[in-house]
Order: structure tokens, then C-alpha cells, then sequence
């Protein structure tokens, strides 16, 4: 399933897609967005360059193995609880640095709540990837045994 | 500290037993005496060096707060009493053991059992909390298990294993279900606390029905009537087993349990006849089965359970005397018969045989054994001076001074003892004594048995000796705490051995007398053996059991050819119809919909959607192209967005729109790669599912309206979105609670992700290897 | 529009019902889904239907404006469809698997284990 359209589109669309995420995963805390919808745009933008290509090119974008990303998830997402313990309270308590302001962003705050929507973030791209690649594997290798 | 500690120890070698049973090294072997040494000596310390001057020593960690189950351990008299004979017996069974089963292979695994068995009874007896003692109590069961069935190669010990455990576990469930009721009337699981609360308790409503549950546990442990079979059956265990648990320990468990909530439930009539009657019945019963027994180990079995109903009685008849003669008679017991089934097992070590038809004459090839086999049978005779002719006298002192109907107790005991000293004769000296069995009829040449199997009877047939000569060792040290630990009071006791000439001591003698001329007579009741066992095979209350389990078995074997037919339409059905039916009884039960036809929130646009949606749905299910199949489903699911982002809720919006494209993804991947949907069932099939699906369809509507219409409790939503930006700085209350407030829950969410990718990548594994082998 | 709600759950989770009582595998799956949806639906209905108003604290506010949707389900539903999400991936990777194997995509095929 090749397409010109598509597979140029999808690689012009790619990066403004990732952007895209990256900003909705840091708006998450105040207006509609986070972890779960910044990391499916990614997943959907990475998806969309394997549609126009073959799963290697979404491979090959992406750098590294989906589970490699849940994992780095995962470990960020615990991390940030972690340190919530160091601060003397329960598991997963959140701390927060003072706000600071930024050209362009405006008023700064970040916590590890913000850290822990990242973990959300990486280990729903690398699910919905991961996913996505076994069963185009799945059915490559269908075809082969036809 | 020292109570934990000793409970501890002995589980510690429960742990690390298995690494000195290897054959080949006999030597290490004796560490299984090791730990019940320790804690025996540590007991020891604890009662006589740290013991409070009220005669209790207590320590308790908080467990589950909530449920007001804690860890509370004491020791007063009665579990100083129970644990002393825990431990003591224990080191000498398990130095015995080493030489019953020298070069065993799996001697290790034994003696992880055994020291397992040994850790939750002194738990048991030392626990101060209900629940903790059920938990103890759970624990002996599957330990007395896992020995009775140590031999598991054999069918009949796995067999009689088993029902050991089913009778005493269905028991230990009832006593569960009692132990809550206490716990709801007297509002605490201490079971030292209950003593002052037994006016709450008696006249509780529940009363009745604690006292029932309670003694379903206690009976069926102790082996009482109609209980009573699965005692002589787990002889199928290992000699020392049997000495250690059937004689002096784990069935002491129920008559334990009773007395230690004697003074809680104790003084109705309910708890006395209960006690007295079946108590009797079991004495009785025992007695009368055990004079037609041949095999040495059946004939002791059937004396414990003789005494278990005589102790069960004794607490029944509840007068002072009779307590104090319970407790007598309770460390009398466990001191010989310990004794006496270690020398029987010697006897079928050295003979090869158990029939006591055959064993004659052996006080010349093994005189060790013939004296410790003696002395504990004139103990367990009551013969004077032996510790269990003040149990005797003790027991006839307190049947005589009783009133009303528990005088029948006395004729009871009479009988009971009588026969039980026939019994002991039976046991302990007709193998040793007459003219020896010719030679050959003996299936191996008798000897002397080795040390290890002589040290431990003979050290209990003379403390039997020793404690009956000289009482005042025991008597103010530990009997007499153990009473009034059982009376809820402080008795004073001092024994002795000689009380003058009286009515109990003309008893006792009339029993001796009357009991030898039975003994004398012992041949008339052995040919009748196989006629008694023919007889109630098919009668005893085994039979009831024998019924009821292959019933059980039966019923399941049918349940599973109807049920379990492996088509998964079939479970769906009978899951779904079910779920329909209970559904509709609750609401013809407790009906009463209100329909609110309350048009409010409800616009053009939303009822538009929900139709298309509900069509959609309809459709999606139906069809049988594949592609309407998906465009039907997508728009189910975009149109749940839709709904969701009319309602108020834009990231679930957003969301599901990104889901559900993933999903129409996903499902194009493998939707064209197979076969075209068909319609594989009838259409007689499909009409009556429809209408299942149609019914449960509309049971949820019912219930998704009833449950608008219930409000259980004032969301907590409103307080999450006030503390949203002051505590949690952030404004979109949804995200808040996903990576704060709950984040928790998206944690284990992002966990099961994981752990879906990698079922995923398990099942892709097993594929690539197939694809690379048809590449070849 | 609470018992527009109610009749469009019942019909999902009824249609639902029904795929699965099918013997196709694909339709299994089309079944699990539809319950999905069904489920987050009733849930997110548990918090109330109010159109119109995410829980969004405004800017120089310190929480949102009352009336506003209830935070709660929707937070308890946003897990729920990821985790759908997951579990109709594992589905379909399963199905398509076991159709491989079985050689067959009806699922009273897949009773014995001789295959």
C-alpha cells in the first residue's frame, strides 16, 4: 500500500505533529490536553508516516524500539513519584518548583506532576507503536504464507 | 517477646529443616529436636522468670486495626500447660522420628512438616486473638495433611488425608463463622477480654448460634461424635505423626479451644449438655469400637478418642473438681500416650507387624521397650501411684459430687475407664508379655529397638511415674494456673496421691478389677473383629461421609459435562441469562422505576446523535460486510466523542476521537486478512440470541435510569475541582486528578499498558519464528 | 436526555451481547468494543449531563464556575478508554493469531486443543 499523497503529506506533517503533541502534553495541566492525548497525536503523526511508508520508516523516525519507550515511560512516571517520598510525604506526592516566567511560554510552573504526565506520555506512544507494528508484522508475514 | 520469639524459632527450622535431612548424614538429622528444644526452654523462662503476678504474660502488634484483628499472644496456665507439652513432646517424638525413619530419602521434607505442624500448634495455644487462632488453627490442619499423607505414594494415606482435612476444615469454617458472631456481639476478638464480657454474650440473641458454630470446630478437631472416624483412619500416617499429633497435640486443639472459651460462653445449659452429652457419646463410642480393634495403633486411637470425649465431658459438668480433674487428666494422657504409641511403632519397626493377635513374649527381645510400654500402660490404667490414677480419682471425686442430670458423667467415666484400662493393657502388655511367638510367624526377627527409639518413651512412662509420685511438682506451678485460666478465676491446687479411703477410690478399684476381667477376656471380642468392621462399614457415620464426598464428586462431574462444553456461545449465554434473570427478579423485588422524563439538557443535535449511534450499534453487530462492520463501529465511537465533548468533558472528547481512529487502524490491519464474515449459526440461533441480547439490553436501560435516580453520596468531584489550582496548580480539573489526585490509578494504568504490549509482543514472537520457518 | 442515555447503553451493551454470542472471532471483537463504549457512556452519565461545561478553572478564578461537568467520572472514563484501547489492540493481535494457528475463524473450532 504505497501512496504518493499520503507518504508526502505524512512526512511534511510529521514534525508539526510532534510539535503539536509536545505542546498539548504541557498544556495538559490547565486547558484540555496531557499525557494520554499529547502521546496518542504522536502516536497517530508517527502512524501517519508509516501509512505513506512501510513500518520501517516509522521505525527508523522514531530512533529506537517502542517497548524501549514504554520502559523510559514507566521508570519517568515512577521516578516522579519517587521524589514526592524524598519530600517526606506518601508515594506519588507532588512537588513543585517556583514559577518562573519565560518569553514566548509566559508564567512557568513545573512539578512532577508535569514529569509524570511525560511518563504518560512516552509509554502511550511506545503502547499504540508497539501495537500498530505487531499486527502490520503480523499481517506482512501473512502475505508471505499465502 | 520470648512467647513470638519460641513460635518463631521452631518455624525458622520448619525453614531450613529440608537442608539437614539429606540422606547419608544421620548425624543432622537431631536438628529437628533443635528448635522445639529452644522454644521448650525459652517457655520455660517466659513462666517461671517473666510471668506477671496475675499469671499472664501478654504481648500484642497491631495487624489489621480496622477489623480489630491484632497479634496478641498470652500465656496464662492453660497455654503454658499446652505449649510445655507441645514443645517437650515434641523433642522427644522428633528424636524418635530420627530413628523411625533412619535413612527415609525424603527425611528433610519430614521434618519441614513436622517442625511446620509444631510452629502453628504452640501459635495456637499461645494466641490470644480469635481470628489469630483461627489462622494457627488452619495452619495445623494443612500441616496434619501434608504428615498424615506423608507416605503419598500410598493411595489409602492420601485418601484418609484428605479426610482429615475436609472434616476438620468444613468444622474450622462453622468455628470461623462463630468466632465473627463473638466478635459482633462482644465487639473485640481478645479473647482474654472475653471473660468479663460472658453476661453480654450469654444473653445475646446470637448465643445459641456462637455456641453451635463453636463447637462444630472444636468437634470435628477433636474428633468427637458423629465426628469421630477420621481419627482411627489417620493411623495411615507415620508412627511419629501419630504420636505426636493424633495422641498428644493437634486433637487436644478442639477440648483447648473449649476450655479456652470456657469462661466466655460456659454456665447455660446449652454449653453443658452440649458438652457433656456429646463428650459421653464420644467416650462411649470410642470405647466400645476400640475393644474389637486388633491393630495396636487403631486400639490407642481409639483410647484418645475415648479421652478426648471423657476431657470434652469433664468441662461440661464445669464444676471446679471436674475442671481440675480435666487438666490432670489432659497432661496424664499426652505424657503416656505419647509414650505408647512411640513404643507401638517401635514394636512395628522391630516385628514387622501391628496385630496384636500375633505379638506375644516380647519383653526378652525388647525389654526397654516392654518397660516403657508398661510403666505408660499402668499410667494410662490408673494403677497407683502413676500420674493418671490422680486424673482417675480426680475425674470419680468430681462425678460424685455433682448434682442433677451430670451425674450421669460418673457412670459414664466408670464405664469408660474400665474399658479403657483393657484397652491399655491390650496395648502396652499383651505384646511383651506370655509365652513368645513361634518363630516365622513374625514377618522379621524382633530385637531391641535402637536408642532413639527407647529414650523418649521410656522419659515419658516414668515422668507419668514421676509427676504421680511427687505432684506437688506440677501441681501449684502449672496445674493449677491452667484451671483457673479454664475458670476464669483463681484456684488454689495442691494434689496428692492419697486421699483416704473413700467412695472414689472404691470406684477406682472396682475399675481395675472389672477392667482386667475384660482384658482377660480380650480373645472373645477379637474374633468378632472382622464381623464389627463388616457390620458398620456401610452404617457409621462414615458412611454419611463416604456419601456426601462421592456425591460432591459426582455432582460436579455432571455440572461440568452440561456446563463446561468449551463453546464459548454456550458460557455466554448461560452467563448472560443469568445476569438477566437475577437482574429482573431484583426489579420485580424491589421495583419501582420513577420514570423523570425530564427534558432538560436534552437538545436536537445530542437526540440526533444518540439515534445514529443506536443505529450504528445495530448495525455494527448484524452486518456481515466487513466494511460496513468498521465504518459502523468508527461512527459508534466518534459519536461517543461527540457526546462527550456536548457534555462538558473536551479532553474525553478528544481522546476517544483518537482512539477510536487508532482503532479503525488497528482493526484494518486485521480485519482484511481474514476470512469474510459469514453467518456460521442457524436462524434459529440468531433470533433467540437476539432476543437474550435484546432482554439484557434492556435490563441495563432499567438499571442505568434506576441508578440516575439513586444518589448515594455527594460526588466528591466538587472538592477535587476547588482544590484543583490552589494545592495542585493546575486548571484543567480532569488532568489534575489523572497526575495527581489519583495518579496512583494512572500509574497502575500505564502499567497494564505495559504489560498488554508485552502479551502482544509474546504472541508476535511465537509468529516470527513460524514466518521465518515457512521462509525456509 | 438521561432516558435517551439509558436506551442508547442498553442497546450498546445489547448489541454488544449479541456479537458476542456469535461464532465469528472478528465479531468478538466488534463485541468487546461496543461494551466498551457502552460502560464509559454509563459511567460518564453517572456524574450528571450538564451541556457545556468542561471543569476548567478560568483564568483569575480559583475553581471552575458551578454549574460545571462532574471531574471524577471523567477522569475515571479517560483511563478507560486508553485501557480499551489496550485491550482491543491484545484482542485483535490475539484473534488473528488464533486465527492463524486454527486455520478456521469460527470460534467453535477453537474448543479442542488437538489443532
Amino acid at each position: 500500500m504505497k501512496s504518493m499523497i499520503l507518504h508526502q503529506s505524512g512526512r511534511m506533517l510529521f514534525p508539526w505533529l510532534i510539535v503539536l503533541s509536545i505542546i498539548v502534553l504541557y498544556r495538559g495541566h490547565n486547558l484540555p490536553g496531557g499525557g494520554f492525548i499529547g502521546g496518542l497525536i504522536a502516536a497517530t503523526a508517527f502512524l501517519l508516516a508509516s501509512l505513506g511508508d512501510s513500518a520501517q520508516e516509522a521505525r527508523r523516525l522514531l530512533r529506537c524500539e517502542p517497548t524501549t519507550l514504554m520502559g523510559v515511560g514507566l521508570a519517568i512516571a515512577i521516578f516522579s513519584g519517587v521524589i514526592g517520598v524524598f519530600g517526606g510525604g506518601p508515594f506519588l506526592t507532588g512537588e513543585w518548583l517556583p514559577g518562573f516566567k519565560l518569553p514566548l511560554l509566559g508564567s512557568v510552573h513545573l512539578g512532577t506532576p508535569v514529569l509524570f504526565d511525560v511518563g504518560v506520555y512516552l509509554t502511550v506512544i511506545g503502547f499504540v507503536l508497539h501495537s500498530a507494528f505487531s499486527l502490520s508484522t503480523l499481517s506482512e508475514f501473512g502475505e508471505e504464507e499465502d | 517477646m520470648l512467647l513470638v520469639l519460641s513460635i518463631l524459632t521452631i518455624f525458622a527450622g520448619a525453614v531450613v529443616a529440608p537442608l539437614f535431612g539429606r540422606q547419608g548424614r544421620p548425624g543432622w538429622s537431631l536438628f529437628i529436636a533443635l528448635p522445639p528444644l529452644v522454644a521448650f526452654i525459652l517457655l520455660l523462662t517466659a513462666w517461671f522468670g517473666y510471668a506477671q503476678p496475675d499469671g499472664s504474660l501478654m504481648v500484642s502488634w497491631e495487624w489489621f486495626p480496622a477489623f480489630g484483628v491484632s497479634l496478641d499472644f498470652c500465656l496464662d496456665g492453660l497455654s503454658v500447660t499446652m505449649g510445655l507439652l507441645v514443645t517437650g513432646i515434641g523433642v522427644l517424638v522428633g528424636i524418635y522420628a530420627v530413628g523411625y525413619m533412619k535413612g527415609h530419602p525424603q527425611f528433610g521434607r519430614f521434618s519441614s512438616f513436622f517442625l511446620f505442624f509444631m510452629g502453628s500448634m504452640l501459635g495456637l495455644v499461645l494466641a490470644d486473638n480469635l481470628i489469630l487462632l483461627f489462622v494457627f488453627w488452619e495452619m495445623t490442619s494443612i500441616s496434619s495433611y501434608l504428615l498424615i499423607g506423608f507416605n503419598h505414594e500410598d493411595e489409602n494415606a492420601r485418601k484418609k488425608a484428605l479426610q482429615a482435612l475436609l472434616v476438620t476444615g468444613g468444622g474450622a469454617v462453622a468455628m470461623l463463622a462463630g468466632f465473627i458472631l463473638i466478635g459482633i456481639v462482644s465487639e473485640t476478638y481478645r479473647i482474654s477480654e472475653l471473660g468479663v464480657l460472658a453476661e453480654v454474650l450469654r444473653s445475646s440473641p446470637l448465643y445459641t448460634g456462637i455456641v453451635i458454630l463453636v463447637l462444630l470446630g472444636a468437634f470435628t478437631k477433636s474428633a468427637q461424635v458423629p465426628f469421630h472416624f477420621w481419627l482411627p483412619n489417620a493411623m495411615a500416617a507415620p508412627t511419629p505423626v501419630s504420636a505426636f499429633l493424633h495422641s498428644a497435640t493437634m486433637v487436644k486443639a478442639g477440648v483447648f479451644l473449649l476450655a479456652r472459651l470456657n469462661p466466655a460462653l460456659s454456665g447455660t445449659d446449652l454449653w453443658a449438655w452440649s458438652l457433656t452429652g456429646f463428650g459421653g457419646a464420644t467416650l462411649l463410642t470410642a470405647v466400645v469400637l476400640g475393644i474389637f480393634q486388633t491393630d495396636l495403633k487403631k486400639i490407642l486411637a481409639y483410647t484418645t478418642l475415648g479421652v478426648l470425649g471423657l476431657l470434652t465431658m469433664m468441662l461440661g459438668v464445669g464444676t471446679e473438681l471436674a475442671i481440675k480433674s480435666m487438666v490432670i487428666f489432659l497432661i496424664g494422657h499426652a505424657l503416656y500416650k505419647a509414650a505408647l504409641f512411640m513404643t507401638a511403632g517401635s514394636v512395628d519397626h522391630e516385628t514387622g507387624t501391628r496385630d496384636v493377635r500375633v505379638l506375644r513374649g516380647l519383653r526378652k527381645a525388647m525389654p526397654l521397650t516392654a518397660i516403657a510400654a508398661g510403666l505408660a500402660a499402668l499410667s494410662k490404667a490408673g494403677f497407683p501411684p502413676f500420674f493418671g490414677f490422680i486424673g482417675k480419682e480426680y475425674v470419680y471425686t468430681a462425678g460424685v459430687s455433682v448434682e442433677g442430670l451430670a451425674q450421669v458423667a460418673l457412670p459414664v467415666a466408670f464405664v469408660g475407664n474400665l474399658i479403657m484400662l483393657a484397652l491399655a493393657f491390650k496395648a502396652g502388655v499383651s505384646p511383651f508379655w506370655g509365652k513368645p511367638t513361634a518363630e516365622g510367624l513374625l514377618p522379621k526377627h524382633p530385637h531391641e529397638a535402637p536408642f532413639s527409639l527407647v529414650f523418649g518413651p521410656l522419659l515419658l512412662a516414668v515422668l507419668g511415674l514421676v509427676f504421680g509420685v511427687f505432684p506437688f511438682l506440677v501441681d501449684s506451678s502449672i496445674v493449677g494456673p491452667a484451671v483457673s485460666a479454664i475458670e476464669g478465676h483463681p484456684v488454689e491446687l495442691h494434689i496428692s496421691l492419697w486421699h483416704g479411703v473413700n467412695l472414689p477410690l472404691i470406684l477406682s478399684l472396682c475399675t481395675l478389677a472389672a477392667g482386667i476381667t475384660l482384658y482377660s477376656c480380650r480373645r472373645f471380642f477379637w474374633k468378632r473383629h472382622l464381623a464389627v468392621n463388616t457390620f458398620l462399614r456401610p452404617r457409621g457415620a462414615e458412611a454419611v461421609y463416604d456419601f456426601l464426598f462421592n456425591g460432591i464428586v459426582r455432582f460436579s462431574k455432571v455440572q461440568t459435562r452440561i456446563l463446561q462444553s468449551g463453546l464459548l456461545h454456550n458460557y455466554v449465554f448461560i452467563i448472560v441469562s443469568l445476569t438477566t434473570g437475577l437482574l429482573a427478579w431484583a426489579f420485580w423485588r424491589f421495583g419501582g422505576i420513577q420514570l423523570d422524563f425530564s427534558t432538560e439538557s436534552m437538545s436536537a443535535l445530542s437526540t440526533g446523535l444518540v439515534i445514529i449511534m443506536a443505529i450504528a450499534a445495530i448495525l455494527a453487530a448484524s452486518t456481515n460486510n466487513r466494511i460496513t462492520a468498521l465504518v459502523a463501529l468508527g461512527t459508534v465511537g466518534f459519536g461517543v466523542a461527540l457526546l462527550f465533548l456536548y457534555y462538558g468533558a473536551p479532553d474525553l472528547a478528544i481522546t476517544q476521537l483518537l482512539v477510536e481512529t487508532l482503532t479503525v487502524v488497528l482493526f484494518m490491519f486485521v480485519i482484511f486478512r481474514l476470512p469474510k464474515l459469514r453467518s456460521l449459526s442457524s436462524k434459529a440461533t440468531r433470533l433467540r440470541d437476539a432476543i437474550l441480547a435484546a432482554l439484557f439490553g434492556g435490563m441495563i436501560s432499567i438499571l442505568v435510569i434506576k441508578a440516575f435516580t439513586i444518589q448515594f453520596h455527594e460526588s466528591i468531584g466538587s472538592d477535587l475541582a476547588e482544590m484543583s489550582y490552589p494545592e495542585a496548580h493546575g486548571k484543567n480539573v480532569v488532568n489534575v486528578i489523572l497526575v495527581d489526585f489519583r495518579a496512583l490509578d494512572t500509574l497502575g494504568e500505564i502499567t497494564v499498558l505495559s504489560i498488554a504490549a508485552l502479551g502482544i509482543a509474546a504472541l508476535i514472537a511465537g509468529s516470527r519464528r513460524k514466518g521465518k520457518g515457512t521462509a525456509k | 436526555m438521561e432516558i435517551l442515555f439509558a436506551v442508547l447503553i442498553g442497546i450498546l451493551f445489547g448489541s454488544g451481547i449479541y456479537c458476542l454470542l456469535r461464532r465469528s472471532i472478528v465479531k468478538l471483537v466488534i463485541g468487546i468494543v461496543l461494551i466498551g463504549h457502552g460502560a464509559n457512556l454509563l459511567v460518564f452519565s453517572s456524574g450528571g449531563l450538564l451541556a457545556g461545561r468542561p471543569p476548567i478553572v478560568e483564568s483569575g478564578q480559583l475553581a471552575p464556575t458551578a454549574p460545571y461537568g462532574d471531574p471524577l467520572p471523567q477522569a475515571m472514563v479517560l483511563t478507560a478508554i486508553v485501557i480499551g484501547f489496550g485491550l482491543t489492540a491484545f484482542a485483535l493481535t490475539l484473534v488473528h493469531k488464533a486465527e492463524r494457528a486454527v486455520g478456521e475463524d469460527d470460534i467453535n473450532a477453537f474448543n479442542s486443543t488437538d489443532t
